[in-house]
């Protein structure tokens, strides 16, 4: 190290900064470029509102899409949120200490699990179940948003963990000592308390759960329809850029790279507002 | 009427302890399921010989090379660039607007859903630069999709580091480069570690954006301009082509192992790092 | 030849809108120990880290006038800020040892400096640790973690780390404020036999304790320098009013 000397590391240093940071740049900067284009030459409110996506005949109208990513994500987060939060609080606040600390990895362990397999329980389970007992093809919003309410449960409870946990235990004391239940202080003052925290893990799992693909390409359907019930079969936005990329060119191929804009902004309007929600609970400290 | 509150409370730990339970069950079936019929199948023979019949019959040891090499690739680009760009950021500069701009930036893209790094990776390396679809294709694509996340976790490691370890190795006459060296990449190693294991379990899982970059082909690849598939997309496309659902459930079952071992060993290093400090 | 170490000429510090010492004048002679005393947010701590510009570490403070280390400005812009910390050491206030091994804490320093021979750093190890009054407590596990130590022998390590590098001035911010007094007694016992060798600065919110050890005493009040000298003239007869007040516990 002698012979490069601090300057010298301060140089390598900056150097590989810059490079990897502006790599990263670059990727959103041509993406953005390869989609924007298509965005003003067809006309924002045309491809976000138009029902026509034939992209032999130029129409590219990815309202369906849009419409499925929202119904599946809101139906993931309609089972996912309270499911998650209500397995975060029990275990931090009902449930002894060291039971917790083995069990809290082992559900952050199952988050691991790639989507293709939780895809593939889906078509193999799920979808059969669906399709005996409540009609439809089996592949279908339900399905989609069941599956993917189950692969966002560890990030929510992860994280929402970690929110309680760091709330002082002066707060929970306070309570207890003035004659409180544990549910009384448990919704009372330290749910209030974790509420940044819990509510920043769900809208990174929203996050996610917007840019799950392989899953969703596997017990969705993937018709391009505008859902018009849960049992409907749909194809999202990441799934439409999943499935025609292959083979797309030109004008074609430009729409997908504008879908992929859409969901990039979508991304970038959830983490400010996640990174808000953090900010304000600092702040408030 | 108000509802005393033994009650309530009573009420609240059935409800609750009722989601735990059906979440647990659900997260424990997934596993089961896949191992039933996934275990019996692996043998050394399903993880060693290579595939025949695009898949029908044979082992998995192409797409466990895929597996392998893909990874590494990606780990081996991501992370020294990840960490000499969190250790510059946290000690080589001051916290200022600059810095909170790059931090929400890298938390964007380590959002970004991973098809749309398989479109880049596809569009920019396979098709642009005329890699490919290739290992080098996949592994670029890989470590971009990683970096973010190798940054992000590096740095909140190092801050991690408590400030009175950086006062007392200045006082001692250390320079920055040697206050870094010995003093805060040591005690960071941790959390950095279990960033690159979090990146490389991701690779090992991710579809998307290899399916698009790396190709799917089941011959051994001969050079990082080869196409490989790794075991992800070979699930992947035994799944959705109804090909061979015993290879498929084997490959699953082979997939899971190998992400869970990642893991554990990731917790196994963490743990081991921690008691050698206190 | 001068026999001061330190030479601090109208030394003011900034921070801000805030002025956190003002106009500084005192000399500082060798192998003495100089107690410096005054209520909390006087300028102690500040004043002690502009001796070994451990103040640039913070972001804003400005320093403006003159510290002269063996007739040498330390603040001139070419001035080895590296190799006036391994000349002039530090004590923390809380005992920070490092996560590693007592003997490793020890050695952190002169490995930086480039030595390396086993036999020297023992020899080091040994030396410092006997300096410090620490020694027989811990010569049989010098491998273990120094966070084992009880506060009052990780405060003691702290200064064997720091007499590792053979500096010519030590300086202690507190250095006893969350230690028993056994420990107390223990470092104020090395920082008596220490000065023999070294240049001891060494600031104390417990004026007895500056009374007990100190050779010459400065005490400070909202940034200034309002008297020094001699430890028994302060104690006893100081000059200024406020030095008598503050001796006396009528405040601070």
């Amino acid at each position: 190290m002698k012979l490069i000397g601090e300057k010298g590391v301060q140089r390598i240093l900056s150097f590989t900064a810059f490079s990897a940071l502006t790599a990263l740049m670059l990727i959103a900067l041509f993406i953005i470029n390869e989609g924007l284009p298509f965005i003003f030459k067809y006309g924002i409110i045309n491809f976000l509102s138009s029902s026509d996506w034939r992209p032999q005949s130029g129409m590219f109208g990815i309202f369906p899409m849009v419409m499925a990513t929202l119904w599946v994500t809101f139906g993931a987060m309609v089972i996912g949120a309270p499911l998650g939060v209500a397995g975060a609080v029990f275990l931090s606040e009902f449930v002894p200490r060291p039971v917790m600390r083995i069990i809290k990895p082992i559900i952050e362990l199952l988050a691991a699990i790639p989507s293709v397999v939780y895809g593939f329980i889906g078509v193999m389970v799920l979808a059969p179940f669906i399709r005996s007992y409540m009609g439809g093809a089996g592949l279908s919003v339900l399905a989609g948003s069941i599956i993917l309410g189950i692969m966002i449960l560890p990030t929510i409870i992860s994280i929402s963990i970690d929110s309680i946990m760091a709330v002082p235990q002066s707060y929970r004391e306070g309570s207890l000592a003035l004659g409180a239940t544990t549910w009384q202080t448990t919704h009372m003052v330290t749910i209030r308390a974790a509420k940044s925290g819990i509510i920043a893990s769900i809208i990174l799992a929203i996050g996610r759960a917007i840019g799950e693909t392989m899953a969703v390409i596997m017990v969705a359907g993937n018709s391009v329809k505008i859902p018009h019930s849960v049992l409907d079969s749909v194809r999202t936005l990441t799934a439409n850029i999943a499935l025609e990329m292959s083979y797309a060119t030109g004008l074609h191929r430009q729409a997908l790279f504008a879908t992929g804009v859409v969901l990039f902004v979508v991304i970038i309007i959830l983490n400010s507002i996640a990174s808000l929600a953090i900010r304000k609970k600092i702040a408030k400290k | 009427m108000r509802i005393p509150p033994r009650y309530t409370q009573r009420a609240a730990m059935t409800v609750l302890g009722g989601a735990t339970f059906l979440t647990l069950v659900i997260l424990v079936f997934i596993i089961v399921f896949v191992f039933e019929k996934g275990l019996p199948v692996i043998s050394f023979n399903f993880l060693f010989s290579n595939s025949e019949d695009m898949g029908r019959a044979g082992g998995i040891f192409p797409t466990l090379i895929g597996s392998l090499l893909l990874p590494l690739l990606a780990i081996i680009i991501a992370t020294p660039l990840g960490i000499c760009t969190s250790v510059y950021l946290t000690e080589y500069t001051r916290e200022s607007r600059m810095t909170r701009v790059i931090r929400f930036g890298t938390d964007c893209l380590a959002g970004i859903p991973s098809i749309i790094f398989g479109l880049f990776g596809f569009i920019f390396f396979v098709t642009t630069l005329g890699m490919g679809w290739s290992i080098l294709s996949g592994g670029l694509t890989l470590a971009f999709m990683i970096l973010p996340t190798i940054i992000r976790t590096s740095e909140e490691a190092i801050k991690a580091v408590p400030t009175s370890y950086r006062q007392v190795s200045y006082s001692l006459g250390a320079t920055r480069w040697q206050t870094v060296k010995k003093v805060i990449l040591p005690n960071a190693l941790p959390g950095i570690l279990t960033g690159v294991m979090l990146g490389i379990g991701r690779s090992i899982g991710e579809t998307a954006a290899v399916i698009f970059t790396a190709g799917s082909s089941l011959r051994l690849p001969g050079s990082i301009f080869d196409s490989t598939r790794t075991m992800a997309v070979h699930f992947y496309i035994l799944a959705r082509e109804g090909i061979s659902s015993e290879n498929a459930y084997g490959t699953a079952a082979t997939l899971i192992i190998a992400v869970l071992l990642v893991n554990l060993t990731a917790y196994w290093l963490m743990h081991l790092f921690i008691s050698k400090r206190s | 030849m001068n026999s001061n170490k330190f030479d601090i000429q109208g030394l003011s510090v900034y921070f801000q809108k805030e002025q956190l010492l003002r106009s500084i004048y005192l000399k500082v002679p060798l192998h003495k120990i100089l107690g410096i005393i005054g209520p909390a947010g006087s300028g102690k701590t500040t004043f002690l880290r502009a001796l070994n510009r451990m103040n640039d570490l913070e972001y804003g403070l400005v320093v403006r006038g003159l510290v002269l280390f063996d007739g040498e400005d330390i603040y001139r812009p070419e001035y080895d800020v590296v190799a006036l910390r391994k000349r002039v050491g530090m004590v923390f206030a809380l005992p920070v040892p490092l996560p590693m091994s007592i003997y490793d804490n020890i050695v952190y320093g002169p490995r930086l400096a480039g030595i390396n021979e086993k036999s020297r750093l023992d020899v080091l190890v040994e030396k410092s640790l006997k300096a410090a009054f620490l020694w027989d407590e811990v010569k049989d596990r010098l491998k273990t973690s120094g966070m084992r130590l009880s506060g009052g022998q990780q405060q003691r390590l702290c200064l064997a780390r720091v007499l590792a590098m053979e500096p010519d001035v030590v300086l202690l911010d507190e250095p006893c404020s969350g230690l028993d007094p056994i420990s107390t007694a223990k470092i104020e016992e090395a920082l008596t036999e220490l000065k023999k060798e070294y240049t001891i600065i060494l600031v104390t919110n417990n004026t007895k304790q500056a009374a007990r050890i100190s050779d010459i005493t400065a005490f400070f009040l909202m940034a200034e320098l309002i008297e020094f000298g001699p430890t028994e003239i302060i104690f006893t007869a100081p000059r200024d009013k406020r030095t008598n007040d503050y001796i006396t516990g009528r405040f601070g």
